[in-house]
């Protein structure tokens, strides 16, 4: 039987174990696995995912939601939607889930610096962009005007709540939050996240626009930077999603157009996907 | 605020880009400052349209009142957004309710006196009507995708 | 160029013998179930001597000729993707406990000899071998690579077209220069069944000299068997247009053809589970009784099937015409902007085994040439 360092040196397909140190919940269907690599750190760029294993019941691939820059943790925010998102739900501090990855491309990051960062979020879909956000902030010089707006159903749907605010606290980044629908006990903005952007300034020459959360909302949002703000499709950054079975790009599952995600993005430049989005099962 | 004071903040607004200087000294004419601080009702649901209101800083909550002092707030407008457009057409009444949000100053237009000048100024009536008829276009594509499921909440 | 010998079917058992005797699992062509399939042989007598096969869009029949030939015949629903890539496989089993999950890899894949490798079928092997062992770093254990490596390929030539063969079109066949072990020519002499013989690699140098030494072809021989491939790749039955096919298809993705295809597809997926280069498939979850034991399989799956774009509940690629674009668009098409190459070879197959008989190379020039509707009705067997 193989030892534990035979598995390190296996290949892709083989997952390895990871600790859970604690399982948050964020909001009534969504949870946060706090991970500790059992194998030294932990390294991957924002913008990457893994394929996150429960054992014996299956894998999915979830955006890593951590800061790169921690090695020693792996953080993965997850939203339960079928058997597997459920069983890791229900893990504690201590069991293990298996992790292979990571996998697909990340947040131009490096080629956004001298410019804007437009960073635009909704719903779940700030998860993929925080290592991102932690970056930009790790090394803020390297940025002009840094922007963060967020988008989602009800204030009871924030996600990481805690940290927009302290973010919006800060000068060196402008922070916006909006919902579709809220009541008076909420004092910020109430509207499509679209009309966040009208708001805050920045040279859509010079900006670098990253926007996640799910397919249409991404589209409106494309949509809106392009029509209406000026800015270039090559210059839009967005996060595709599709099933996906192994993360490498031998399974055909996530293909999209000549794409595969898993190794083709899930970060692609709008440029790649704008007629594909366009076109109806492809 | 004077008169000539209005005129140089009415210039600047994008709202109104583009205007002729004619148009926006008539618009001037019929325009107040006013100041409210945060969480002061501007107008109520169901009340008497007898302006149209201009976010020169701040933000405002449009909102419904879907029972009894439980008020469900629709969409925010904020700083160069205009505010409300029942006062175009009779019977000239708020469908929603305005609140603030912050500290917010807006610039105030007698709806009697703007009915008037578009009637009898057709120029300037098509200019201001375009630019209503942009917003109303944005805020109902804007208000239909709140009612889509954006972000993907329904399981 | 290497030394090409001349045989009878004796020489041909023996080379199967040689084979055993060195450790392979010899897999050739054999008649079961009234089809050509691939599965172990011992010997001569376990090829299907005497027959031929019989295909046409959405037909299938095998037929006794009686003659002496060994290699009569051109392919049949199976491929060599059933060894190299299986229709089921563990990729690995893993325990686990309060300390943690321990992973292990499968039992050794066989050692092969695939004997009877069609030309096209050497390109489908070189085409998976871009899938599975290209950019993506370590091949995937308990696949592809162990069975790859060990596996001694034996091509046969064509000499005759299956009925649904286009091999000529896709520049794979109907022989082959390269890719093989050892490659045999059938071919008529004085009433006998004679059997060029020449290696392509040193494995397969080392092969034929343990056989008894054979006879060097002579100069007519070679131009029998040349002959012989040059009318097999003469008279295909049918032709695929690849000028511009990749830009063609994708640019095509909202043709009204593919609707029209879609009245006809029965999206059963049959031509995913015949086509020798299809390779999407799904992983597996199996867990014991007590919850400590796992497995994780690599199985076969099809575009074809609702499930396979499922996300969030519902299916990406709901309707049949977005399934057979799929399907078609990327073996002609996006293959190309994936691995470099078309994924088709020529081999026929997913017309034959189409139950409706829709055939690649006509709807890929019907999009070239702007037909939207199908105005012909077929049906299996040929055009009524």
């Amino acid at each position: 039987m193989a030892t534990q360092t035979d598995a390190l040196i296996i290949d892709k397909m083989t997952p390895l174990p990871f600790r859970v140190r604690s399982v948050q919940e964020e909001l009534s269907h969504t949870f946060t696995l706090d991970l500790e690599p059992t194998n030294g750190g932990f390294r991957f760029l924002p913008g990457q995912f893994t394929m996150v294993y429960a054992f014996g019941i299956g894998e999915v691939p979830i955006s890593i939601s951590s800061d790169a820059a921690e090695p020693g943790t792996l953080l993965q925010t997850i939203r339960r939607t079928g058997a597997v998102t459920y069983a890791l739900g229900r893990l504690h501090a201590g069991e293990f889930v298996g992790i292979r990855g990571p996998f697909g491309t990340p947040w131009p990051l490096e080629r956004a610096e001298g410019g804007d960062l437009l960073i635009i979020g909704g719903g779940i879909g700030l998860a993929p962009l925080r290592p991102a956000i932690y970056h930009a902030l790790h090394n803020r010089d390297r940025y002009e005007n840094m922007i963060v707006l967020y988008g989602t159903r009800t204030p009871d749907d924030i996600l990481f709540e805690r940290e927009l605010r302290e973010w919006a606290d800060r000068s060196d980044i402008t922070t916006l939050m909006t919902v579709d629908a809220a009541d008076r006990g909420w004092h910020g903005s109430v509207g499509v996240v679209t009309r966040l952007i009208g708001r805050v300034g920045f040279d859509p020459t010079r900006t670098t626009a990253m926007v996640c959360g799910p397919e249409i909302m991404m589209r409106v949002t494309a949509e809106r930077l392009l029509e209406v703000h000026g800015m270039k499709p090559e210059d839009i950054f967005v996060t595709m999603e599709r099933n996906m079975k192994c993360g490498i790009g031998i399974c055909g599952h996530c293909q999209f157009g000549p794409n595969f995600i898993c190794t083709d993005g899930a970060v692609f430049p709008y440029t790649d996907v704008d007629a594909l989005l366009h076109t109806k099962g492809v | 605020m004077t008169e000539e004071t209005i005129l140089e903040l009415l210039k600047n607004q994008p709202f109104l880009d583009g205007m002729v200087d004619e148009h926006l000294q008539q618009l001037a004419a019929c325009a107040t400052h006013q100041e409210f601080p945060a969480n002061e009702v501007i107008f109520k649901e169901k009340g008497f349209a007898d302006a149209a209101y201009l976010i020169v800083e701040g933000s405002v909550a449009l909102e419904l009142e879907i029972a009894a002092a439980r008020h469900h707030i629709v969409q925010t407008v904020h700083t160069g957004e205009v505010l409300g457009w029942s006062w175009l057409f009779p019977p000239y009444q708020w469908s929603f309710g305005a609140l603030t949000l912050d500290p917010t100053s807006v610039i105030r237009f007698e709806a009697a006196k703007l009915r008037e000048l578009q009637d009898t100024d057709c120029a300037f009536g098509y200019d201001l009507m375009k630019r209503f008829a942009y917003v109303m276009m944005a805020r109902l594509s804007a208000a239909r995708l709140q009612l889509v499921d954006l972000y993907g909440h329904a399981n | 160029m290497s030394e090409i010998y001349v045989s009878g079917q004796s020489g041909i058992g023996r080379l199967i013998q040689v084979l055993a005797k060195r450790g392979h699992r010899v897999i050739g062509p054999i008649v079961r179930n009234e089809a050509l399939v691939y599965d172990e042989i011992a010997g001569v007598e376990d090829l299907p001597k005497g027959w031929t096969d019989l295909q046409e869009p959405g037909r299938f029949r095998l037929e006794h000729r009686g003659d002496e030939k060994l290699f009569g015949y051109a392919v049949g629903p199976d491929s060599w993707k059933r060894y190299l890539n299986p229709p089921n496989t563990v990729v690995w089993s893993g325990t686990i406990s309060p300390d943690g999950f321990m992973t292990e890899p499968p039992a050794p894949q066989p050692k092969y000899a695939f004997f009877g490798v069609r030309p096209c079928e050497l390109a489908a092997i070189g085409v998976l071998d871009n899938v599975f062992g290209s950019s993506n770093g370590t091949a995937p254990i308990g696949g592809y690579a162990e069975v790859r490596e060990q596996a001694f390929i034996v091509a046969v030539n064509c000499t005759e077209p299956g009925g649904t063969c286009f091999c000529a079109s896709m520049g794979t066949g109907p022989s082959a220069s390269s890719g093989y072990d050892i490659a045999i020519t059938e071919i008529a002499h004085d009433g006998n069944m004679r059997y060029l013989v020449e290696s392509g690699s040193d494995a397969g140098a080392e092969v034929l000299a343990d056989l008894e030494p054979m006879e060097t072809a002579s100069g007519n021989e070679i131009e029998t068997a040349a002959e012989l491939i040059a009318t097999a790749a003469d008279s295909m039955g049918r032709t695929l247009e690849t000028t511009d096919l990749q830009d063609l298809l994708q640019g095509n993705a909202k043709n009204p053809r593919w609707e029209s295809i879609a009245e006809r597809c029965l999206a059963c997926g049959n031509c995913t589970m015949v086509c020798p280069t299809c390779f999407c498939n799904t992983m597996e979850d199996n867990l014991s009784l007590d919850g400590q034991h796992a497995t994780r399989s690599r199985a076969w799956d099809s575009c074809f099937t609702l499930g396979f774009s499922y996300m969030h509940g519902l299916p990406m690629r709901e309707s049949v015409a977005a399934r057979y674009r799929q399907w078609m668009t990327h073996k002609l098409s996006t293959w190309i902007d994936q691995f470099g190459d078309f994924g088709c070879v020529g081999c026929g197959r997913c017309i034959t085994w189409c139950p409706v008989g829709i055939d690649i190379t006509k709807e890929a020039a019907a999009i070239r040439r702007g037909d939207l509707r199908d105005t012909q009705i077929r049906t299996p067997g040929g055009v009524a």
